[in-house]
């Protein structure tokens, strides 16, 4: 499987490592740290996953390539790669917004 | 079953004779022959035994699909089972052999499984075998397993290898019958990059199998043309002997090609095989397409042959596979196989049509043998092979005698690969087969694959498909010119796969390897087994060597006349990869023995390797354990050496595995206090500091040391275990997290040799190695300073006053092309102290003796607080892990935390792994409060030593518990203290 | 009943007496209990709560046929070899269910214990199941320590001599080993059906009714189907079902891979992992080998999986059975994995009264079938969790009191 690495072109799947999908930080002054509302922001964070059998983002790092991580938006039933941004940036923030916004069809 | 060769015609060149081995009797072939063929000419009838009863087989086809003629190819470690003879290409000094037999393949004691048949029906094993139930491993089970299985494996290692390699295309042409011949000559005179793969050893499918002209040449001539063509072409890639076997997502493939010597037999140089990875912008699966058996009792009897098997064998091998034929079919196909045997002198006692009527355009062979229409397949005789048939025709039955049946029951398509994504084929009912509708992710079926059954449609189709898929990238391919062919009949086939005659369905083989008969499938079916896996789990349908081409869609039938529904509503067969059975080895390719995952050497390896050093596997890494001296037998003698050579002077270990990252930019400061828990930002200019690390989960995730060079540049040096992850990480902070951050992140690992020099003499062995001449005492470089600076006249290094030992100590690090000089200069240089190379088992227990965690108590289960580092945990700043590192799971003081325990009894030995259980409390789970992480002799305290993750550990110093180590059968008292044994106040850094 | 008595009998009557091995149920409009998928999981929930509870009025929903996922997609293997209190007497339950579960269903699942051995092949390693083996002990549960000698006299044919990672020796538990899986699946619907529970086939589940927070039945492509209790047992699907009840969970699904190689003459008697990559295999009845490996790398719900896995166990078969590469693979196939966060599974009650999880299986919910069957049953029945299964609860996560056996933190692709 080919991925379009949008620095470096398409490359072999081996080349990348996959973190899963893309969510967003927690965002919580420091006063407010030690609060339930940030563990339980943070928690929903590392932990809950919205899992869709449709489009979804996710970070993946191309290590034996340019070293970008990346925002990939991949339908996890057909395997099919939507878009490849360079994580982190504006681009990617859209791609991201988009495939949440896709609605997910039913489980295979 | 009396096959001979006949005097003219075929592929074969009867100039060379073969000569080969069949259970060990010396037999003798032609060139061109399959081993099945020349079986088939030495007149072979019994070719195999069944899985199941043990039965005796004939050859039922000509190619992958065949069941029965399985064979144990080649000798000692080169021994393949399994492989079907059919696929084999006749070599001199060829060995096969029969297998599941046992004596002898004429006389298989095992075959008494065929008398217990009407107990063994499908899923008998499910039912019974229960009681007592200690017998299942000790009787039932080993007699089970020694009945099923096929072949023997060599069990040796595999002597020789496989190669990996990869093509790029614009189309994929898979199969070279006349439908892939045009797809490929079509896409190739238009420019497309091509790659035509066949698994055969010549192209032309069944234009070498059948008689048919195509203009004014033969099927071979014209087969031989456009090979000439496309061999000239020079954008096209012609592979044979080279199977296709999946197809992946992206548009990967892969095919085996198999290399041969020059006479077909196994390659004597090079790989034996190269798995092909081939890239393909469209696909065209012109695979052809597998005949169907009919199904009625006494169908397995050596000697029924499936019709285009026998004319294959007919005009490519010049072999008859019998003297007198009767030709049972649903099918026109049939007919033009009667007509081609009475052509080649072969007697055809008569045509058995299972249609009502005759088709027209056979009239010269109904005028030169019997016809019976509307019939019904009754049964056969002869033991072991064929001697008869028994049909039924209008109340009638008619014996007829001979030593072939040629069976024709109409096709399968060829479109296994097309499922590997996922597609399901429909059945469709005009064409009596499951098809795969469209083109499925860029792949299109051709010719027979696709249902195009005569040769004219098949040659349109397959260039059809080609321009059609070269459409699709924006090419145009024009359509060549097709030769004119005589029309090639086969007709709608009359479904014949229930049996229609009276006759024990028990005998009438559906499944031909696996033993599945009709009657299984009728069980199946009143035991609520309906739906087509339920079908093939229960029965094991399908499930055989030849990954069920000849039984499935005649299970599926059978099943769906018994629930009345259709074809359709019964369900599609699916094909998992791969389409023909793919060796392990050369799926692994190179990737074998020590080549199995890269080693990673240190730039300092050959001055270990020099001195003897026994290296330890660290992930890819060697590194060295200890350096033996001569006359040292043991390795503890040597470590312990290694220790107080360090403890009491002055030694020298490589550490150029530790994992060094550069962090730069005027936010550089902010970055490390974002990924590092503590405050790496405070850290002065020319200072080094401990940092630890977590994951968003709160849990450790590395620690090691920050050393800051600049106020906008910084070096972590961070674990070698971790030293992937952690850069990864670090790039996921810097990119994705925190991206407005203004700040470098680079991985400088191996660019930088790096030594530590450890132990109260290190200072003048580090002072006598920097260019500046510079001193180095506790004043003017302190414990944690750190500076850049030049050593063996102009190198750069970089020089940190960090301790890992206990003892005063620096890491010196050089560019990793200079590693090994630099070694050599401290060896140099140190040789008036008495300096020792160490490895990194006396850095283990001098970490272990100063209680400083490492990779086994880093182990991505333990916090902080665990470790007892939560006082470095900044609560002032969000970092990666801060909110979650203070939940309740993570700080509960009853978690197991880290201790020392040292044993009662100074001559007691502790090992790692051991539980600690209370003083005078029983060995149960309840009363399990903690493990030993890492434990070593201490050379330095005499006794042995261990670091402990133990319930409320610190609140326990002085408690006596037990070091339980029930799988090794040891129980020893020891004694709770705190982690660092040695020189607890850390003064010894300070010299 | 089936026996060796019953099946002579009806061999001598040509086959005709035996009947379904279960109904094909159709749905009535209101359950006690509606199970929510028709794997091993969710029949040995109807099973045991038929059997142990006397809840009969159950019923299993398949969306296709019972066992057409993981339960009839994975490499047979049980075993009760945990590193952490908080498994392993989860699993010790299910292998001493295994231990009687042929007699107590009637109906032969092969159930083999031919051993589980974990290679080690370095110091660490060692260490590393020492301390899984004594957890073991001290739960009752066997395991035993094999240096290389000893690993050698019991599978010679392992590479001992050329290998990039030499075998120092293996953690074994004898009573390890494998089933038949999908007799499994068919002796526990056999043994729910024989006690009046209903498995209903071909009903997907489309959506979950809540009336006043409780759920109280489930929309099927075979109409509305009332229910007093709903228990989720879909593992491949666990995040699509959850979702309709509007809970996030824990979990990402991934494909993992598994093969068999054509048949031939029994040769590896025991399971074997190899520990210097993902790799374990044994050999089935039939004579085939069945291995597997790791995961494929990113989330899926296609079940098919990728090549560079599929390479990589080849190359791991080639490194610790170097004898393997003329054998052939015959068949390949991928399954659905729920991976939690830490690598262990759920058997807990939801935030949506009445909707309980049975999730999270990660790759090891064959060997747990019985297990969980047994503690969701008792979950269901009584609404509390089972003493074997008190760890595995959903708030584990947000407390962090996590079950990560393997330390590798919240990425479910790398437990």
């Amino acid at each position: 499987m080919l991925i379009p690495c949008p620095f470096c072109g398409p490359r072999d799947l081996g080349e990348f490592s996959v973190l899963g999908a893309a969510r967003a930080r927690p965002v919580v002054a420091v006063a407010d740290l030690d609060g339930e509302a940030a563990v339980a922001a943070f928690a929903a964070y590392v932990y809950e996953r919205e899992n869709p059998a449709g489009p979804q983002a996710e970070h993946w790092f191309h290590g034996a390539g340019c070293q970008h991580w990346l925002t990939v938006v991949r339908d996890t039933r057909t395997h099919a790669i939507l878009s490849v941004t360079s994580a982190g940036t504006d681009e990617a923030a859209q791609s991201l917004e988009a495939a949440q916004g896709a609605a997910p069809e039913a489980a295979p | 079953m009396t096959g001979h060769r006949l005097p003219a015609g075929g592929l074969v060149d009867r100039a060379r004779p073969i000569p080969f081995r069949f259970d060990g009797r010396p037999l003798t072939g032609l060139a061109g022959d399959t081993l099945a063929s020349a079986l088939l000419a030495n007149g072979v009838s019994v070719v195999g035994r069944s899985f199941k009863y043990h039965r005796p087989r004939g050859l039922l086809g000509a190619g992958q699909e065949e069941p029965n003629a399985l064979m144990e190819i080649g000798t000692g470690a080169r021994r393949e089972p399994n492989v079907k003879a059919t696929t084999v290409e006749l070599h001199a000094g060829l060995e096969a052999a029969s297998q599941n037999r046992w004596p002898s393949l004429r006389f298989d004691l095992m075959a008494v499984n065929g008398l217990m048949k009407p107990v063994f029906a499908a899923g008998f094993y499910y039912k019974t075998f229960m009681w007592p139930a200690r017998f299942w491993e000790t009787v039932y089970e080993p007699l089970i397993r020694r009945a099923a299985g096929l072949g023997r494996a060599s069990g040796l290692p595999d002597p020789d290898r496989d190669a990996h390699a990869t093509l790029h295309c614009d189309l994929l042409v898979v199969g070279a019958g006349p439908a892939g011949l045009m797809a490929a000559l079509a896409a190739g005179r238009a420019g497309a990059r091509v790659v035509l793969a066949e698994e055969d050893v010549r192209l032309g499918g069944r234009l070498l199998a059948e008689k048919v002209s195509l203009d004014d040449a033969d099927g071979p001539a014209f087969a031989a043309t456009v090979a000439a063509e496309l061999a000239a072409l020079p954008t096209v890639t012609v592979l044979t002997r080279t199977g296709v076997s999946s197809v992946h997502d992206g548009g990967l493939w892969l095919a085996l090609e198999r290399h041969a010597g020059p006479d077909g037999g196994p390659a004597t140089a090079g790989p034996r095989h190269t798995l092909w990875t081939i890239v393909a912008r469209r696909a065209v699966a012109a695979a052809g397409a597998v005949e169907r058996p009919l199904v009625f009792a006494g169908n397995d009897r050596p000697g029924v042959m499936l019709a285009g098997a026998v004319s294959t064998y007919l005009h490519r091998h010049a072999v008859a596979a019998g003297r007198r034929a009767v030709v049972a079919t649903a099918t026109d196909a049939g007919w033009v196989l009667a007509r081609d045997l009475l052509a080649a002198g072969v007697s055809v006692a008569a045509v058995v049509d299972t249609r009502q009527a005759a088709p027209t355009g056979f009239e010269a062979v109904a005028a030169a043998t019997r016809v019976v229409t509307g019939a019904a397949l009754a049964g056969t005789r002869g033991r072991p092979a064929l001697t008869g048939v028994d049909v039924v025709a209008d109340s009638r039955t008619i014996r007829l005698d001979a030593d072939l049946l040629a069976v024709s029951g109409g096709f399968n398509p060829s479109i296994q690969l097309m499922s590997h994504l996922g597609d399901r084929p429909a059945y469709d009912p005009a064409l009596g087969a499951y098809r795969m509708a469209g083109p499925v992710a860029g792949i299109r079926a051709a010719g027979a694959a696709n249902g195009a059954y005569d040769l004219a449609a098949c040659l349109r189709d397959g260039a059809a498909a080609a321009q059609a898929a070269l459409a699709d990238l924006g090419l145009t391919a024009a359509l060549p010119d097709l030769p004119a062919t005589d029309p090639t009949p086969v007709g709608a086939a009359a479904a014949y796969w229930t049996p229609k005659a009276p006759g024990k369905a028990s005998a009438a083989f559906v499944d031909l390897q696996h033993d599945v008969t009709a009657a299984d499938v009728t069980l199946a079916h009143q035991e609520g087994y309906r739906s087509a896996e339920h079908l093939k789990r229960y029965t094991t349908l399908g499930m055989a060597t030849d990954q069920g081409r000849t039984a499935t869609v005649d299970g599926l039938a059978i099943m769906a006349a018994l629930t009345g529904r259709s074809l359709a509503e019964t369900g599609a067969p699916i094909a998992r990869p791969p389409v023909v059975p793919l060796p392990i080895g050369a799926l692994a390719g190179p990737r074998r023995g020590a080549a199995f995952r890269p080693v990673r050497l240190t730039p300092v390896h050959g001055f270990a390797e020099e001195r003897k050093a026994v290296f330890l596997d660290s992930g890819a890494w060697k590194r060295p354990q200890w350096y033996p001296l001569p006359g040292e037998t043991d390795w503890l003698t040597t470590v312990n050496r290694e220790v107080a050579a360090v403890r009491a002077g002055v030694g020298v270990t490589d550490v150029s595995t530790l994992g060094k990252i550069e962090i730069e930019g005027p936010d550089a400061g902010a970055f490390l206090d974002k990924v590092y828990a503590n405050r790496p930002s405070r850290i002065p200019v020319g200072r080094s500091r401990y940092g630890l690390m977590l994951r968003e989960d709160g849990f450790v995730l590395d620690d090691g040391t920050v050393t800051r060079f600049s106020e906008t540049r910084f070096l972590a040096s961070v674990s070698t275990a971790h030293a992937a992850a952690v850069y990864r990480h670090m790039l996921f902070c810097r990119q994705v997290l925190w991206p407005s951050l203004d700040v470098s992140v680079v991985a400088v690992s191996d660019a930088w040799a790096q030594l530590a020099i450890a132990g109260p003499l290190s200072p003048a062995v580090v002072a006598a190695l920097l260019d500046d001449g510079r001193p180095i005492t506790a004043e003017t470089f302190p414990p944690m300073a750190a500076a850049e600076l030049t050593v063996l006249g102009g190198v750069k290094a970089r020089l940190a006053a960090v301790s890992f030992s206990g003892e005063r100590a620096f890491e010196l690090a050089v560019p990793a092309s200079v590693g090994d000089r630099l070694i050599r200069q401290v060896m140099a240089v140190g040789a008036p102290h008495g300096i020792v190379a160490y490895g990194t088992e006396a850095m283990g227990v001098m970490r272990v003796e100063k209680g400083h965690p490492a990779a086994a108590e880093l182990n991505g289960q333990t916090t902080a607080h665990d470790l007892g580092l939560h006082r470095l945990l900044a609560r002032d700043k969000d970092h990666v892990g801060r909110v979650l590192s203070a939940r309740p799971g993570l700080t509960d003081p009853g978690r197991p935390r880290l201790v020392g325990l040292k044993p009662v009894d100074p001559a007691a030995r502790l090992r790692a792994g051991a539980h600690v259980i209370p003083a005078g409390a029983s060995a149960t789970a309840a009363n399990d409060q903690g493990w030993i992480s890492s434990a070593v002799w201490s050379p330095t305290l005499g006794h042995a030593i261990a670091l402990a993750f133990v319930t409320h550990g610190p609140d326990r110093m002085g408690e006596t518990v037990r070091a339980w180590d029930g799988i090794r059968g040891t129980d020893i008292p020891v004694v709770i203290v705190p982690p660092a044994f040695v020189d607890p106040e850390g003064a010894r850094v300070r010299v | 009943m089936f026996s060796a008595a019953a099946l002579l009998k009806n061999a001598l009557s040509g086959h005709t007496g035996w009947t379904p091995h279960w109904r094909k149920a159709a749905p009535k409009p209101r359950y006690d209990v509606v199970i929510v998928g028709g794997g091993g999981h969710g029949l040995a929930t109807a099973y045991y709560l038929a059997k142990v509870f006397g809840i009969t009025n159950v019923a299993v929903l398949e969306k296709g046929w019972i066992g057409s996922g993981n339960a009839g997609r994975n490499t047979t293997i049980i075993r009760s070899n945990y590193l952490l209190p908080g498994n392993i007497p989860f699993y010790e339950r299910s292998m001493k269910l295994w231990e009687g579960l042929e007699q107590d269903f009637n109906f032969n699942a092969m159930v083999s214990q031919r051993g589980v051995l974990n290679l080690y092949h370095s110091d660490g390693q060692r260490d590393a199941y020492v301390r899984r083996g004594n957890a073991l002990r001290l739960h009752g549960v066997d395991a035993d320590l094999l240096d290389r000698d000893q690993v050698r006299a019991m599978v010679p044919m392992l590479d001992f001599d050329n290998a990039r990672f030499p075998i120092e020796g293996g953690l074994l538990q004898r009573r390890g080993g494998t089933a038949r899986h999908d007799a499994v699946v068919w002796g526990y619907a056999r043994g729910a059906d024989r006690r009046g529970v209903d498995i209903v086939e071909g009903c997907e589940v489309t959506g979950l009714r809540r009336e006043n927070g409780r759920v109280v039945g489930v929309e099927t492509t075979r109409g509305f189907i009332g229910a007093g209790t709903v228990g989720l047992a879909v593992a491949g699907n666990t995040s699509r079902l959850a979702a309709m009840a509007d809970l996030r969970l824990p979990i990402e699904s991934y494909v993992l891979q598994a093969f068999v190689s054509e048949g031939i003459k029994p040769l590896l008697d025991t399971v074997v992992t190899f520990g210097a990559g993902h790799f374990y295999i044994s050999q089935s009845d039939k004579g085939g080998l069945v291995f597997g490996g790791d995961l494929d790398p990113f989330p899926s719900y296609a079940q098919r999986g990728g090549l560079p896995v599929a390479e990589d166990v080849a190359a791991c078969a080639m490194a610790v059975m170097p004898m393997l590469g003329r054998l052939k693979i015959l068949r390949s196939w991928g399954g659905i994995m729920d991976m939690s966060q830490d690598g262990s599974p759920i058997i807990d009650r939801t935030p949506v009264e009445g909707l309980f999880l049975n999730a999270g299986w990660c790759y090891g919910g064959f060997k747990a079938t019985p297990a969980s069957g047994w503690c969701f049953a008792h979950l269901l029945a009584t609404g509390e969790l089972h003493p074997d299964a008190a760890a595995l609860r959903l708030d584990r996560f947000s407390s962090g009191r996590v079950i990560d056996e393997k330390g590798a933190g919240a990425t479910p692709n790398l437990h």
